[in-house]
């Protein structure tokens, strides 16, 4: 089984990926600096002690920071590819697996952003959750979703002109429902409302995450082939 | 030129029967005498068939991206494109008229319905669409990934106009405790021009889609004989 997975194209695809982020590493750093910075803007802003942020207010800023966060951690994953390079992918690579491997590495690096982010935001800022277990399973289906749009969406932008602003332009209208079932079923968990309750929202934004990844996987090989 | 003979279409006349019964009858005929409402029930002949249309004329959209990718010609992503693009006003004209009546029944403009926010953002993802098309230089290349966008956006427009709100109360008839068409309706006068005002507006849409596509078809072939047409002049 092991043996299977190694030698199978996306996984070697996917070491390429962390390898070549491991030989850049000021990459992922300038994203955490980045979430620390907004993170502390954010508290500065407010002029707020500890634990004074009223908490809807709290939920809904944690997740527009990460959303900001997503764009610009998940715009390298297509807009930084040079054009050789790609070519030399398209030889070597099936599209599908070549996505799937830069999803999912995406996937982990930001859910792993996101979580440490949610570190630093509570240390700063305070933790209302009441329901942590849920709070955590949106931020990892949150991130999921975020992951398949932006990557999609940063496979678009780097064909046009101006991919930077293309991608925000793109992604943001198209991220909405997977943001607003996030930003609901985070705010459940905050509550600690019954867990009935949250695993509704959380079994949509699910379902959400379905939708973007099946759809990411299915058109990819009409963008690929240039 | 083409000494073609106009062969007679008869839908085109329809289109304008229908949208000429519903104006006369959307302004004339008797309404059912509603607190609140009043007259302003009347616009059910001119703000939803507009979003009846919208989704319609983008399903069309989407379906001509699917054949684009399918057998790469050029004619169905400029159907398609014609097709958003009429969407799209026509998404505009539904929020105008939207926001015309909510003014008188539900106070001001913009009332943060989900309904309403979810119209915003698809329009939002269509100026996006239309925006990737004008960035986009290499005509095969724009047609391809604006097809691809087109089919992704709609993927996301569905949890976004036909789930979410659902899972919200909203102010508009028929959700979240407020009565719907059906208990406005009870003796059918609506029901006789509404089912003919949204018949009568989709194929105006169609129309004027179809006339957008024979436009860029003429442009494309302009474009592609330039030089021909020079040595003739």
């Amino acid at each position: 089984m092991i043996e299977k997975i190694q030698s199978s194209s996306w996984y070697i695809a996917f070491l390429k990926e962390v390898k070549i982020e491991w030989r850049q590493k000021f990459t992922v750093y300038g994203i955490f600096l980045y979430m620390i910075s907004t993170v502390f803007i954010v508290y500065l802003g407010f002029q707020v002690r500890q634990g004074v942020v009223d908490p809807v207010l709290w939920n809904t800023l944690f997740w527009i920071i990460l959303l900001f966060s997503a764009v610009n951690a998940i715009a390298k994953s297509f807009l930084s590819e040079s054009r050789g390079l790609m070519l030399y992918y398209f030889t070597v690579h099936s599209p599908t697996s070549f996505l799937f491997a830069k999803l999912f590495y995406h996937f982990l690096l930001f859910s792993f952003i996101s979580i440490l982010g949610l570190g630093i935001y509570s240390v700063i800022l305070g933790n209302p959750v009441q329901d942590p277990l849920m709070f955590f399973l949106s931020i990892i289906l949150g991130s999921l979703g975020f992951t398949g749009v932006f990557t999609f969406v940063s496979a678009i932008a780097s064909k046009a002109a101006q991919g930077a602003v293309m991608m925000a332009v793109l992604g943001f209208p198209i991220v909405i429902p997977i943001l607003l079932m996030a930003i609901k079923s985070s705010k459940n968990a905050m509550d600690g409302l019954d867990r009935a309750v949250t695993s509704g929202d959380i079994l949509t934004l699910g379902a959400i995450d379905l939708i973007v990844w099946s759809a990411a996987l299915m058109l990819f090989p009409f963008l690929w082939k240039n | 030129m083409s000494t073609k003979k106009q062969k007679f279409q008869w839908w085109k006349w329809t289109t304008i029967i229908l949208l000429v019964y519903t104006i006369i009858g959307g302004f004339l005929f008797d309404v059912p005498r509603l607190i609140i409402l009043n007259e302003t029930v009347r616009v059910l002949h001119f703000h939803v068939p507009m979003w009846f249309g919208m989704i319609i004329l983008l399903v069309y959209s989407v379906v001509y991206s699917f054949r684009y990718l399918r057998y790469q010609r050029e004619i169905d992503d400029i159907k398609s494109a014609a097709f958003a693009k009429i969407g799209v006003w026509f998404g505009i004209l539904g929020i105008l008229t939207g926001m015309l009546w909510a003014n008188y029944t539900w106070g001001s403009p913009w009332n943060g319905d989900p309904k309403q926010n979810g119209a915003a953002i698809a329009l939002l993802i269509y100026f996006a669409y239309l925006l990737l098309r004008n960035a986009l230089e290499d005509p095969q290349q724009k047609a391809r990934i604006a097809s691809v966008y087109n089919i992704f956006a709609f993927a996301m427009l569905i949890p976004l106009l036909f789930i979410l709100p659902r899972l919200t109360d909203s102010l508009h008839p028929g959700n979240g405790g407020n009565p719907g068409f059906n208990a406005y309706d009870l003796d059918s006068k609506l029901r006789a021009v509404f089912y003919f005002a949204v018949a009568g507006w989709t194929m105006l849409g169609y129309w004027v889609a179809q006339t957008n596509i024979k436009l860029e078809v003429i442009k494309q072939k302009i474009e592609d004989n330039y030089e021909e047409i020079l040595k003739h002049n």
